[in-house]
């Protein structure tokens, strides 16, 4: 473990230099929003923000991506047979991902990357990608990363992990990869004890600006059809829009969709974000729908994240406390407010 | 790194018209690459995508049994874009097939039992699959007494005509074939509903275990009678559908509660199924 202190513009030189062997990741300001994109000449990195809107989840899962391709021309002798589109793994770096985008990789990896199955695209993205998180002094007033094992500064999961020390950058290399990032950058100095302590405090003090209380302790022993079949389900829904917001927004979200298309001769199949929020997700070829109505759907969103979740890997909620469904939300459906009745039911 | 998505290319060696409506169809398909048969190894009961290049895959239980080899098959009723667009395909055609995927019927708790079967409609496929090999002559002597209840809306309806009628000359398999109803007069086989059919034919649930597939008012209607004949619900076998994408617990839309009906299903006990949200 290396802790290493950069003056601010040390740093920002040394990601431009970075930028030789990596492709960079950067917040970047986007009209009233941050949104994570390539370092380059058009992107200034700005990591005056508290989150962006919406998290870096697509450097590892893009939103859209081409999986297969082929073509459909009967003069070629492959002619509708389905190969794997070329890819490129080479290095990346998320430079600025908060420590609960961190921590939410760490939740969808479960389901990517299981014991019987691994997904090869989301896997060796995963892998290629170095994750350089940057802790958050001022958390809002919608997260609650504590309450579901987390925390501002919260160093699972990280490759290195950024104090903003005020005029300077305290950087410290948590695992190889992050030191092999970090060992690319010059200059800065080791950090002193006084600068070690400045580190702790400021990262003890964030985690007290968390307020929020959402208890989860009891969701595991709930049985499953006694919350499914719980009371206050059509309520919590009434208002919901199934605007899928929480869903396209949250970074713990990974279902999607497998899609052909076809231009001319040359076809392409992809996958794409999907959102349990939508009919067309369970519509069955024969017209019947296990999710016809509202109220299921939002009822199987938040059951995916607080109990079938909680059951399956008996590590935690699928949530990562980041908050964005709660503030995004057009019509305030709260999680926090969904979990304590689901966990005091 | 091994990819599960990618489907084995086949091609279509045979199309079987089932049914009098034109609706049900069995595609015989061979692999191109033979090593793909031996990857592709598979347990009655298990499902597999349908992959056309352009159009996308489904989800279709095997039709054939691992007894039969050097083929692989699937009955496909034509509903949406992928199963109108194989209903027009031609013997000869490449396409491609990803599996074999889900778990199957529970095989070793099946030997040493009778085994009733109670299938209804186009759902017979993986209980067509499950009868061949039950009564392969390596496999037959692993179960004691083997009854089919089987039926469709008409004569016409019914899926393996040919093999039914040659299932009924066998003295080690007991086939109860029925149609709702029929004006046909020379039917010599039952007429009435398949619950009904299996409240007459079936005496005993001593030492068995019924497997039952069929549209959701048949298993509805079933259900109560083999409770009532005395099978508790953990020898109560049923298969379930679901709309899905991946077929191996990724995607995240076939779920009922925690378990995905590609993964950890399509076979469920009632058992099961009673511990389980009713959203299916």
């Amino acid at each position: 473990m290396t802790d290493k202190i950069f003056s601010k513009e040390e740093w920002l030189g040394g990601l431009e230099a970075l930028r030789k062997t990596y492709g960079v990741f950067v917040p970047v300001k986007d009209g009233d929003f941050h949104t994570f994109m390539p370092f380059d000449k058009g992107n200034i990195p700005d990591f005056d923000y508290q989150n962006s809107r919406l998290s870096p989840k697509s450097v590892v899962y893009p939103q859209s991506e081409r999986l297969f391709e082929y073509t459909l021309d009967k003069a070629d002798s492959e002619a509708d047979i389905v190969k794997e589109s070329p890819k490129d793994y080479s290095p990346r770096a998320v430079v600025g991902i908060r420590p609960c985008d961190v921590q939410a990789f760490q939740i969808v990896k479960r389901n990517f990357d299981n014991p019987e199955y691994r997904d090869p695209w989301w896997v060796q993205h995963f892998e290629s990608t170095t994750l350089v998180g940057l802790g958050c002094n001022e958390p809002c007033s919608t997260c609650f990363c504590t309450e579901v094992g987390g925390g501002p500064f919260n160093q699972e999961g990280l490759d290195v992990l950024i104090f903003d020390m005020g005029e300077t950058y305290l950087l410290r290399g948590l695992t190889d990869k992050g030191e092999a990032l970090l060992g690319k950058i010059t200059g800065g100095s080791p950090a002193d004890d006084q600068a070690l302590k400045n580190a702790e405090d400021l990262a003890a003090s964030a985690s007290k600006k968390i307020t929020s209380s959402i208890p989860t302790d009891k969701l595991k022993e709930k049985v499953t059809n006694d919350l499914f079949n719980a009371p206050f389900w059509e309520e919590i829904a009434f208002a919901c829009l199934n605007c899928g917001t929480c869903t396209f927004l949250c970074p713990t979200c990974w279902c999607f969709d497998i899609q052909d298309e076809v231009l001319g001769k040359e076809g392409d199949r992809i996958r794409n974000w999907d959102s349990c929020m939508f009919p067309l997700f369970t519509l069955h070829g024969s017209g019947h729908n296990p999710r016809d109505n509202k109220f299921q759907r939002v009822r199987q969103r938040f059951m995916h994240k607080l109990k079938y979740y909680v059951d399956k890997y008996d590590n935690g909620v699928q949530c990562s406390g980041c908050g964005r469904c709660v503030r995004y939300c057009p019509v305030n459906i709260d999680i926090r407010e969904v979990c304590n009745l689901m966990n005091n039911y | 790194m091994e990819n599960p998505y990618l489907p084995y290319p086949v091609r279509i060696d045979k199309i079987i018209t089932e049914t009098e409506d034109r609706n049900l169809k069995t595609f015989r398909f061979v692999f191109l690459n033979p090593e793909d048969e031996e990857k592709f190894a598979y347990t009655p009961g298990q499902f597999a995508e349908l992959s056309i290049a352009g159009k996308g895959e489904i989800p279709i239980g095997i039709a054939s049994s691992p007894t039969e080899k050097g083929f692989v098959t699937f009955t496909v009723n034509k509903t949406g874009l992928v199963t109108t667009y194989l209903h027009n395909m031609n013997e000869g055609d490449v396409m491609g097939i990803r599996g074999p995927l889900g778990n199957w019927y529970p095989w070793d708790e099946m030997e040493g039992k009778n085994v009733i079967i109670v299938g209804g409609g186009f759902a017979f496929t993986t209980l067509r699959s499950s009868i061949i090999s039950m009564i392969d002559p390596a496999n037959r002597s692993k179960f004691k007494d083997i009854t089919v209840v089987y039926g469709a809306r008409t004569p016409g309806m019914l899926l393996y005509k040919d093999e039914l009628a040659e299932w009924e000359q066998r003295d080690d398999i007991n086939m109860h074939i029925t149609v709702d109803g029929t004006d046909d007069p020379d039917w010599k086989y039952n007429t009435g509903f398949v619950p009904t059919i299996t409240e007459e034919k079936i005496t005993s649930a001593d030492n068995a275990i019924a497997i039952v597939c069929g549209p959701p008012i048949m298993i509805k209607f079933t259900q109560p009678v083999l409770e009532k004949l005395g099978f508790p619900p953990e020898r109560i076998i049923l298969s379930l559908e679901m709309r899905m994408k991946c077929g191996i617990g990724i995607c995240g839309r076939c779920n009922i509660g925690d378990q995905y009906v590609c993964k950890d299903g399509p076979v469920f006990s009632l058992a099961q199924l009673k511990e389980m949200p009713s959203e299916y």
